[in-house]
């Protein structure tokens, strides 16, 4: 079972269409996944291999219960206690697993839930994943905010109470150069204590160029670690390149970022594989900058404008749960981040065992917070969204449910130095 | 308790033997530590003051206590004095708590960047209060670059796990004059009183309040422990017995002139 990922447009003239054909029917066609692209910086790293060294052996269903009740048992876990939470053999203890789980994350991060919302710049991409709503193929309405519209957005989103932001962007280098993230960085500092950017992969000195920005948090997904289903999912532009994403947290922190998020899409390939690999490619990370702040993410596939029907395959909220408990086991001590992607009833719930973060009053469009946030009807164009979310709750319905839960919600907790 | 028997910190005299730690914090946690713990000393991540929240941190102080602003978020030293300026510029007094720690898993101290900020800080003015891996040579570089107090941590932050460098805090205790101040790593009242028996100044924790299932009581607890210890290392501990208790015949009882 897999999704049905090729839609066409009848806006596409025949020679696009030709070559997106071809690029789908034709593995000869794409570009090798491991070639790096001129422009592109490699570093010296061995995280790679180290994470796949594990991962490329990982046989979820040689685990059984008594490796999991071992794992449980066991105060410092190993990869293999990892891997062990991450089989199917540990989903009998996911009631024990989630108690552990709170147990950890209380002592690493007491009751504390940190509030924060993404802010979407700009949606054109060059690239062609065949799950995502912004890709090249796709057609939505493209859309940039110039200076003076991004500053607009930000005073609405810092007028409802929030204080942290993540600026997002399409990747496309030539509609969202540096310098335009750079500059929309710049302005974020005016508005919010904390500012992190989610865009395409960049080289060493433009991420210090972002921190200088005041920029100090960047994400990164690799969506899959799977190279083989990589290839088949981006099937065009510079996100195939596979080693250049993969070592993209490594070169923020070289350019002096304080923090860096890891993830795979779920339901893009074998989920407990993906799982692993992004709990080990953070661990590996943290291992060699001990000093790195380190967060994951759990997105889910979500449907997108034109393919209703995406959706996360076997990835269900209980395997979710699942991958979350055992990301906590394992670091204790890691942010875990829940998107709006997730329904109200999961996030309320997760946020007690093992999430420390979510997202609230949340857009994945261009320019339409405006209207999103007072119901005023737009006066100018808006971009179309990235995905559905799932949970649309405003910062203040939000604060208000945390604190309801019990929870004591954070707006920031940060000092850019 | 003897009200006569004081914590003095540079000066400043406090009654109680409880500081409330930061990390965890919510409105119930500071109400129950000074209420029911009798907390005179709070601490406060700047990190987190430094918020337009309406609901932030600064409200949540009650008068009379003092605030203890840390410097949680610094890797080095530049980092901490920098956010020990800016403590004092938000208005949170001369005290502040040195944590530099570059190390996000276990959030241990960076004893070396602790003394340079101490002595940096301790200059400009303010009550300096350093947490540290409890090590005698950083300690006494601590006493030498000004601190004020000491503080060694019982086990790593978060960790409920009680006294694990027990012996190297009682040699602190035993080697150095200012005021040892146990902090991270206390998870029950019984290795605070531990800690208070074996001659520590203060006590300094969080999570174990923080995640307890009835805070009131559990800071009742803690007042409790800290008194009995600091009673009981007053009284003069009684001698402890090794080896099958003290003879009843003299080794020496053939000595005669």
């Amino acid at each position: 079972m897999d999704n049905n990922y090729f839609v066409d447009s009848v806006k596409l003239s025949k020679e696009a269409l030709a070559k997106k054909h071809e690029l789908e029917t034709n593995p000869a066609a794409r570009a090798d996944i491991m070639e790096y692209l001129p422009g592109m910086e490699k570093i010296d790293s061995d995280i790679a291999s180290k994470v796949l060294a594990e991962v490329d052996f990982y046989d979820p269903d040689s685990y059984k219960a008594a490796d999991v009740q071992r794992a449980l048992d066991h105060t410092n876990r190993t990869i293999e206690d990892l891997k062990a939470l991450l089989s199917p053999a540990a989903d009998a203890f996911l009631e024990k697993m989630a108690v552990l789980s709170r147990l950890e994350t209380q002592n690493h991060f007491g009751n504390t839930v940190y509030l924060f919302t993404p802010l979407y710049i700009a949606n054109y991409c060059e690239n062609y994943c065949v799950y995502c709503g912004f890709n090249c193929y796709n057609d939505i309405r493209r859309m940039k905010l110039d200076m003076e519209q991004i500053e607009h957005e930000m005073k609405i989103i810092s007028e409802s109470g929030m204080e942290e932001v993540l600026i997002l962007t399409g990747e496309s280098r030539s509609q969202s150069s540096v310098e335009y993230i750079g500059e929309a960085c710049k302005l974020a500092r005016k508005y919010f204590r904390m500012v992190g950017v989610e865009v395409y992969p960049l080289n060493v000195d433009e991420y210090k160029y972002l921190h200088e920005c005041g920029v100090d948090y960047v994400t990164v997904f690799q969506e899959t670690y799977d190279k083989v289903r990589f290839e088949k999912l981006h099937l065009r532009g510079h996100k195939r390149v596979w080693p250049y994403r993969f070592d993209s947290q490594e070169r923020a922190l070289i350019g002096g970022m304080r923090g860096v998020a890891f993830a795979a899409l779920l339901g893009l390939s074998d989920f407990r594989k993906d799982a692993l690999a992004t709990a080990l490619h953070a661990y590996f990370i943290q291992r060699k900058y001990p000093q790195a702040e380190i967060s994951l993410s759990c997105p889910r596939l979500r449907p997108i404008i034109n393919n209703e029907k995406i959706n996360p395959l076997d990835v269900h909220e209980r395997q979710l749960c699942q991958i979350l408990c055992a990301y906590r086991l394992f670091l204790p001590f890691a942010g875990i981040t829940v998107s709006s992607r997730e329904s109200k009833t999961f996030r309320n719930g997760i946020v007690k065992i093992a999430a420390t973060k979510i997202s609230a009053g949340v857009s994945t469009g261009i320019g339409d917070h405006e209207s999103k946030y007072t119901g005023k009807s737009a006066d100018s164009a808006e971009g179309d969204e990235q995905f559905e979310i799932n949970d649309s709750r405003s910062l203040e319905k939000m604060y208000e449910d945390m604190s309801e839960e019990g929870m004591q919600p954070v707006l920031n907790d940060y000092i850019y130095l | 308790m003897d009200k006569s028997d004081k914590l003095v910190i540079a000066g400043h005299e406090f009654s109680s033997r409880f500081i409330l730690g930061s990390g965890k914090y919510s409105m119930k946690l500071i109400e129950a530590a000074v209420k029911y713990a009798g907390a005179e000393i709070i601490t406060l991540a700047v990190r987190r003051a430094n918020s337009k929240e309406h609901e932030s941190i600064l409200d949540y102080i009650p008068k009379g206590v003092t605030l203890l602003p840390n410097t949680s978020g610094a890797r080095n030293a530049e980092e901490a004095v920098r956010i020990a300026r800016l403590a004092r510029e938000l208005g949170c007094g001369d005290f502040v708590k040195i944590e530099i720690m570059r190390d996000t898993k276990y959030l241990l101290p960076d004893n070396a960047e602790t003394v340079k900020a101490t002595e940096i800080l301790a200059k400009e003015g303010f009550v300096v209060m350093p947490y540290m891996y409890p090590d005698l040579n950083t300690a006494r570089d601590l006493v030498n670059a000004g601190a004020a107090s000491v503080m060694p941590l019982a086990s790593p932050i978060g960790s409920n796990k009680g006294l694990s460098t027990r012996d190297f805090i009682q040699i602190l205790i035993d080697e150095i004059d200012l005021p040892i101040i146990v902090d991270a790593g206390i998870g029950r009242p019984s290795q605070a009183c531990e800690a208070m028996e074996m001659g520590a100044a203060a006590i300094m924790s969080n999570t174990a309040l923080a995640t307890a299932g009835d805070l009131p009581k559990m800071a009742d607890a803690f007042r409790q422990a800290i008194e009995a210890g600091r009673k009981a290392y007053l009284s003069g501990l009684g001698r402890v017995l090794s080896r099958g208790g003290a003879p009843s015949d003299t080794l020496i009882g053939f000595l005669h002139d």
